[in-house]
């Protein structure tokens, strides 16, 4: 063939190069579900935030499917629509006037075997249209209990294969399951069609950017490491908190709740992130295996009522304007028993993490909209002042904040300026100019960027995925008989029974 | 808001910029960096306006340096932002009279943030070697700016011979976007390359090195030639199978043709010079790319707007 004389190897690429961004290769990126909130909310907008960055290449086509009587046009003006309303940066007429020559739109049903014969025929087409040389990532922004069909359909009709050339990957987002059983018949489903290295698993919440701080700081550093073990490290919170409730989420959110939605995926990574020993690089393998070891060693307290906690928030007052609780939402069943807070003891059995706890929790209506792991370290061991001296010195923490206002804060004691001795916690912090630049790219870009660039490194395969179930099984079982979970105000930072929890451990929660 | 400061020091501009920041409840700074900009009065609101943009994706202390000479005593004033009216850093902006306006370093010194990374950016002229100027001295990372002076072609030639590494230009700064077009370009797979035809206007110091960057990676004869611009507008890789070719007549959006595959436009727009800082600043590391594409860099004769060999064959004798 003809193609073989050809180069491959980028001669205007080189590692030397740093300005030159990583722009994805030629490709089409196909929407399953692009009518969706999720589609037009997010998925579209950075689309467009990663063209206007130049981040795409000239040759990149965008193919919605879904249930309407579009035309190429009428789904241009939607994704118009969608951009104006929701992209972070400028809208520039060349930019959009470029980027919208390569959307496509087929309409159909997931049943419908000629629909999915015409967008093979469209993607087929683009590789010479558009010249994205065949290279397709079909993003599933669907309820899980449409994968089977989609990913059936796009094997027979021949979209997953990639005996025409080019790449073929497939994105799911969270959650993996709802239990372990669940998870592995989702990962059978994919593992048929697609092979492993090409299933991306997203959790919006887990951007790259906060993964790669968190190693930066661990690991960049000499300062913390060596403290970064039992000797001197108390207890590690890990917290992820919203203000907002489920809003029109209901179908989605009961029956779930907030430990499969959350701790299942999201707060697992991090504490995975935070425990895990130095990974021997920072490739994909070598670091999905140091983060397999924490979650192979992570054990479950013997008492479950005792360590842990979960709640349902009521209505009330919340910052100032007045809210209905989780029972009132629409579409909540009156015998709902789904938790909208949840907190968790967990242990890791490992030498550097033996007797330190890792308390994790999430919820909906809390305090405020934060993400945060607080490591908080032991007391010094002896003072020499007087006690009355040190009576407002609290634990030293070291507190990493992710996405959003990503930043790391430190608070320790220092001398209150006078003649008296007395010593008061201070609070340091350091945030990059990140949360109010548009030059750093929010989550979903960076997910759809990894994607299409094919760097998986941080994203978690399978087995990540059903060893964060097998911890979180019993839990979720055990609250399953246990009847209705304890409400808690709006606007607080959860129910009274997690308070308590911590308080057995004569610990207290830090008000993020 | 702004606080005036006549005939002062940097002492008390130091004190001043403290007690502003005590005042405004900013105990902590998190500053990641002191940019150093020395200007002339025309352009030094215009480099302090975009120096502070990018202070939002850097915050940094910026101290401008507005040398006044002439037959006055040596004074030097200062107009101190600290807080939201310049961005979200500190801004000095400092007015150098008399002799003072020679000893600049003096009063930048004391100014820098502790063991934090200085970078110097000449918006205009700039010391022939930037290094071995006193306020080039203090920095790790210096900017210079070849297409604002008056001898483009003749200044990066200048840069060449007193090139240290630390120094960059927005002359090539202003390529990245060229460079990561053609790049993407070449991500498909292509036949072999054959030879390069770059257009730029005349004395275009980006063409230029444009033009050596695509010599060192794709070791082919890369052609200039003239065209009535804006900057560059059209690079051609002659390939076995047909030409790639992107071009920009009208300095904003540029088409992309390649053999075989409809032609298609990009976004390839002149950026303004707070992006082009914002790009400067992410990286302060020696910009080994820029050094090899400078040195490769030869002073072409001026030729008529037909294909002309010579550069090439100045070139292959390197």
């Amino acid at each position: 063939m003809r193609q073989a004389e050809f180069k491959s190897q980028n001669p205007l690429r080189s590692p030397v190069d740093r300005r030159l961004p990583r722009v994805a290769g030629p490709c089409a990126l196909v929407i399953f579900g692009v009518t969706g909130d999720l589609s037009r909310k997010k998925l579209m907008p950075a689309v467009y935030d990663l063209a206007n960055r130049g981040l795409l290449p000239p040759s990149f086509a965008l193919v919605g499917f879904a249930r309407r009587d579009y035309s190429d046009q009428d789904f241009a003006k939607e994704v118009h629509d969608a951009v104006r309303e929701h992209s972070r940066t400028e809208f520039r007429e060349d930019v959009w006037a470029q980027l919208s020559q390569g959307f496509r739109f087929v309409a159909g049903d997931f049943t419908d075997d000629t629909a999915f014969d015409a967008l093979a025929a469209t993607v087929t087409a683009l590789a010479n249209e558009q010249g994205t040389g065949g290279n397709t990532a079909f993003y599933l922004s669907i309820p899980p209990s449409m994968f089977p069909l989609v990913v059936q359909q796009l094997k027979r009709s021949g979209l997953a294969s990639d005996a025409r050339g080019g790449w073929r990957r497939v994105v799911v987002e969270k959650p993996f399951g709802h239990d372990l059983q669940s998870a592995q018949e989702l990962n059978q489903v994919l593992d048929d069609v697609f092979p492993s290295g090409s299933i991306f698993r997203i959790d919006h919440y887990l951007g790259k950017e906060t993964v790669q701080n968190l190693l930066a700081l661990r690991f960049a550093n000499t300062l913390f490491e060596p403290i970064w073990n039992s000797n001197y490290i108390d207890h590690v919170q890990i917290t992820m908190a919203e203000d907002i409730g489920i809003g029109s989420r209901a179908g989605y959110y009961d029956g779930i709740g907030a430990a499969r939605d959350v701790i299942q995926n999201h707060l697992l990574q991090l504490m995975a992130l935070t425990a895990m020993e130095e990974p021997v690089s920072f490739g994909a393998q070598h670091v999905r295996v140091e983060k397999e070891k924490v979650l192979a060693s992570v054990v479950l307290p013997d008492d479950l009522d005792a360590h842990t906690a979960r709640g349902q928030y009521g209505p009330g007052w919340q910052g100032g304007e007045e809210v209905i609780g989780y029972m009132q939402e629409a579409n909540i069943p009156p015998t709902s028993c789904t938790e909208t807070y949840a907190a968790i003891t967990l242990h890791v059995d490992t030498r550097r993490w033996a007797g330190v706890p890792f308390y994790l929790r999430t919820g909906k209506r809390l305090g405020r909209r934060v993400s945060e792991i607080a490591v908080v370290f032991k007391r010094a061991p002896h003072l020499p002042f007087a006690t009355t001296d040190t009576q407002e010195l609290g634990s030293n923490t070291l507190v990493i904040r992710v996405q959003p206002d990503e930043g790391i804060s430190m608070k320790f004691g220092s001398k209150v300026p006078g003649t008296q001795m007395e010593v008061r916690d201070v609070t340091m912090d350091f945030a990059y100019g990140d949360s109010f630049t548009e030059s750093s790219p929010e989550a979903y870009e960076r997910l759809i960027l990894d994607v299409l660039l094919g760097d998986p490194p941080l994203f978690p395969r399978h087995e990540e995925v059903e060893m964060s179930w097998r911890i979180l099984d019993p839990i979720l079982e055990h609250w399953a008989s246990d009847g209705k979970p304890e409400q808690y105000d709006p606007g607080t930072w959860g129910p009274a029974s997690s308070d308590e929890m911590l308080a057995r451990d004569g610990r207290v929660w830090r008000r993020p | 808001m702004t606080t005036r400061l006549e005939n002062t020091s940097a002492g008390e501009i130091v004190r001043t910029i403290n007690a502003e920041r005590h005042r405004i409840g900013a105990t902590a700074t998190g500053m990641v960096l002191t940019l150093v900009i020395v200007t002339d009065e025309e352009n030094q609101s215009d480099a302090t306006r975009a120096a502070s943009y990018s202070a939002m994706e850097h915050p940094c202390r910026i101290v401008t340096l507005i040398p006044r000479p002439g037959r006055v005593d040596p004074q030097l004033d200062a107009n101190i932002d600290v807080g939201d009216t310049m961005g979200p850093g500190e801004t000095v902006r400092l007015r150098l009279r008399g002799e003072l306006s020679e000893h600049a370093a003096s009063v930048a010194l004391p100014l820098l943030l502790p063991d934090t990374p200085v970078v110097v950016w000449w918006p205009t002229q700039a010391p022939s070697v930037p290094s071995q100027d006193p306020v080039g001295a203090l920095a790790q990372r210096r900017i210079t700016d070849a297409a604002a002076d008056m001898h483009p072609m003749h200044t990066l030639i200048e840069r060449q011979k007193g090139y240290t590494a630390g120094d960059t230009d927005l002359a090539w700064t202003r390529t990245t976007v060229w460079r990561s077009m053609l790049a993407a370009s070449l991500d498909l797979p292509f036949a072999p390359i054959t030879s390069v035809d770059v257009r730029c206007e005349r004395s275009n110091p980006s063409g230029a090195l444009l033009q050596a960057w695509l010599h060192n990676c794709l070791d082919v004869p890369v052609d200039m030639h003239r065209s009535q611009g804006p900057g560059i507008t059209d690079v051609t890789i002659n390939t076995d199978n047909g030409p790639i070719d992107l071009s920009r007549p009208d300095g904003r959006t540029g088409r992309l043709s390649r053999p075989n595959v409809a032609s298609h436009d990009v976004p390839l727009p002149r950026r303004d010079l707070k992006d082009l800082i914002g790009e400067e600043l992410r990286r302060l590391d020696p910009d080994e790319t820029y050094a090899e594409a400078l040195a490769a860099v030869r002073l072409e004769q001026p030729k008529s707007r037909r294909r002309t060999p010579d550069p090439a064959d100045a070139e292959e004798q390197t």
